[in-house]
């Protein structure tokens, strides 16, 4: 693990890939403030800038900069304005937004960034154990465990989904890997459901599609509903300092919720917002008699709590990615997109092939940790005049922003018409409380399924492969049974509420 | 009937075209080299479409119950005329005409006209600054994308290019 280290601080210590993170943190954040711009959108918009840069180490260290930072900038705006840019903080404002209504602004954010910062900290030291660990057992895997470890975590997604909810979760799931299977497929090379029209050739741009399922869809709801643009500031930012009573008040609560907040990331399906609202849960539950009364009125433990809980799982989201190749968010997915596009290929071989993108990836984690803490919580005062950015000014932005990815990605105007159709589509799902997470997940992983599902097929000579091999058919029997499961126990307590899952 | 479960009837009717092309029409073109094998081309579209039949069916029939809870949902949209629904269609018309002019318009052209009126369809009316913030945005991305990033994008109309 030594000798991995120190590829990855080589790597990341070279001065382009500092930039890149300075860079990625600070146009996170920025971007991230901005209410309605997730850090899904944020990284679809950036996926052309990384590509070209053409290093994949590079590519991804400005990638995953660009999600800690957005990540930052939306527990800033959950304060500042009580406008949670993200699904993920949310929690945040909670306690967040009460403390900046008492002058406290500066303290609430200072607490944010420390517990971020512990939160992702704690959260790569676990990855740096965790994932090559899990990439030597993954090794051993076959196409035919390959392929059911994708069911698996597509299953997983769906059954993370709330209750009420599994067969939507599920259809759209289902819906993103029939929209893979259009164009040419790697193992047959023939065009399959293009309808003979050419730009359909090499299938359906991802890029196009994240554009479409986030970036499009938050515009539109911004312009429908102007209050969710609304800009009001809770309080000046000053005095960020906070006291040595409230620093050992959530040291604890920073401990806890980073271990739990990793864990609960690494599932798949089960991202930072779930993270954030059980890690509040769970403090608020453990807590003292008269600090549970503080929760919800600008109690330290409670804006601590979500925030190290979503950092932590960010981190923890990079595990399946790294080590299976298996996103379990819809981040992570346009991660991997990316990488695809870069050449790389995530999985169990990565850390055996390219080592240096996976160490460089966790060094550049700890440096983004670090400036998020030291760069950009002085900086924030500053970066916060964003906010008054005039919407008018704002949406076209985002709009034309939103296209330009389209286009730099395939160079080609087909693609423009294609991504306003399925942004229409997807808001109209989104009017129907579809999710749309689990169809790009599908979507992305949806071709390496089907290579798989192909070659274990043609090793066996039929579909006997998934009895032949016990695993397989473990991981299958795991996959029916997280579907059927959630709506098996809907029923038996109907009335139980559930948490939501949004992407994150 | 919700819209969820209108929605889900509309994808039922997608995944039954998509299914009867992968059972009947797909293999017809086949070459008896592949037949042999044991995985076609159609065989995991089948599935597909399969699953999601079923997972349509269980949407449109209401199968699946939810906890009774709802939502507060962020945009309600039996009251869709309640938001700026003009604006919202005005602006996706607006990102049609740009893919179809950003060929033959070029880009600098046409990125000023679609942040000009995209501002203005939310109701800006500071036209000179509109028109100043256009131009430098559409400048320096096109900057960006052509000399940072390498990537060829016709900044003039296609008469001033000269083919």
């Amino acid at each position: 693990m030594l000798e991995g280290l120190m590829i990855g601080l080589s790597t990341a210590f070279s001065v382009t890939n500092i930039l890149m993170v300075i860079g990625g943190c600070l146009i996170g954040t920025f971007i991230g403030m901005l209410p309605g711009l997730g850090p899904m959108s944020i990284i679809a918009i950036m996926i052309p800038v990384a590509i070209s840069i053409g290093d994949p180490s590079a590519a991804l260290i400005l990638l995953a900069g660009v999600y800690y930072g957005a990540i930052f900038g939306g527990s800033t705006s959950s304060i500042l304005i009580n406008a949670p840019g993200v699904a993920s903080t949310v929690a945040t404002s909670f306690d967040g937004y009460p403390l900046a209504r008492q002058g406290k602004a500066g303290k609430a954010l200072t607490v944010a960034a420390i517990a971020s910062f512990s939160g992702g900290t704690i959260g790569a030291i676990l990855l740096m154990i965790f994932a090559p660990a899990l990439a030597t057992v993954a090794l051993l895997f076959h196409s035919a465990e390959y392929f059911a470890l994708m069911v698996v975590g597509l299953s997983a997604i769906a059954a993370f989904a709330g209750t009420g909810q599994v067969a939507k979760a599920l259809l759209m799931t289902i819906l993103g890997l029939i929209m893979a299977t259009v164009g040419e497929g790697a193992l047959f090379n023939l065009p399959r459901f293009t309808m003979g029209i050419m730009d359909l050739q090499s299938g359906f741009g991802f890029i196009t599609l994240a554009m479409a399922m986030f970036a499009l869809p938050e515009a539109i709801y911004l312009v429908l509903d102007p209050k969710r643009s609304n800009t009001e500031a809770g309080g000046e930012i000053k005095d960020l300092r906070i006291t040595r009573d409230e620093a050992k008040a959530i040291a604890p609560v920073i401990g806890r919720q980073s271990i739990q907040g990793f864990l609960i990331g690494v599932l798949p399906g089960a991202g930072a917002t779930i993270a954030s609202f059980l890690g509040y849960a769970v403090e608020r539950n453990i807590a003292p008699k008269e600090e549970q009364e503080q929760f919800g009125k600008g109690s330290v433990k409670g804006l601590a709590a979500p925030e190290s809980a979503n950092n932590a799982a960010c981190t923890g989201s990079f595990v399946p990615l790294l080590t299976l190749g298996i996103p379990g968010s819809g981040t992570t997915a346009i991660l991997l997109g990316a990488l695809i596009a870069l050449n790389v290929t995530p999985g169990p071989r990565l850390m055996v092939d390219d080592p240096q993108i996976f160490w460089a990836v966790i060094v550049s984690m700890y440096i983004g940790n670090v400036i998020l803490l030291i760069l950009n919580l002085p900086l924030i005062p500053y970066i916060a005049k964003v906010l008054a950015v005039p919407r008018n000014y704002l949406i076209p932005f985002i709009l034309f922003f939103t296209l330009m990815g389209a286009y730099i990605g395939q160079n080609n105007a087909t693609e423009l018409l294609l991504l306003v159709g399925f942004g229409v589509a997807a808001t109209v799902l989104r009017f129907a409380d579809y999710p749309l997470a689990p169809l790009l997940i599908g979507f992305i992983l949806g071709r390496m399924l089907e290579d798989n599902f192909a070659r274990s097929m043609q090793l066996y000579d039929g579909i006997g492969f998934i009895l032949e091999r016990p695993m397989t058919l473990g991981l299958l029997a795991v996959a029916v049974l997280l579907v059927v499961l959630p709506s098996y126990r809907a029923r038996r307590a109907r009335l139980r509420a559930e948490g939501t899952a949004d992407g994150d | 009937m919700a819209l969820d479960r209108w929605i889900a009837l509309i994808l039922l009717g997608i995944c039954l075209i998509y299914g009867y092309t992968a059972f009947f029409t797909m293999d017809a073109g086949l070459p008896p080299f592949m037949q042999r094998n044991p995985v076609w081309p159609s065989t995991f579209p089948k599935v597909l479409s399969v699953l999601a039949i079923l997972a349509c069916l269980v949407i449109v029939l209401g199968l699946e119950k939810g906890d009774g809870t709802e939502k507060a949902p962020d945009i309600n949209y039996r009251r869709l005329t309640d938001y700026n629904l003009g604006q919202a269609l005005m602006l996706l018309a607006l990102m049609v005409a740009y893919a179809l002019l950003l060929r033959p318009a070029g880009f600098l052209l046409s990125t000023v006209g679609f942040l000009f009126f995209g501002a203005m369809i939310l109701g800006e009316r500071k036209y000179h600054v509109m028109l100043l913030v256009a131009a430098i945005a559409a400048g320096s991305v096109w900057y960006l994308v052509q000399e940072v990033l390498g990537i060829f994008l016709r900044p003039w109309p296609f008469f001033l290019m000269g083919g």
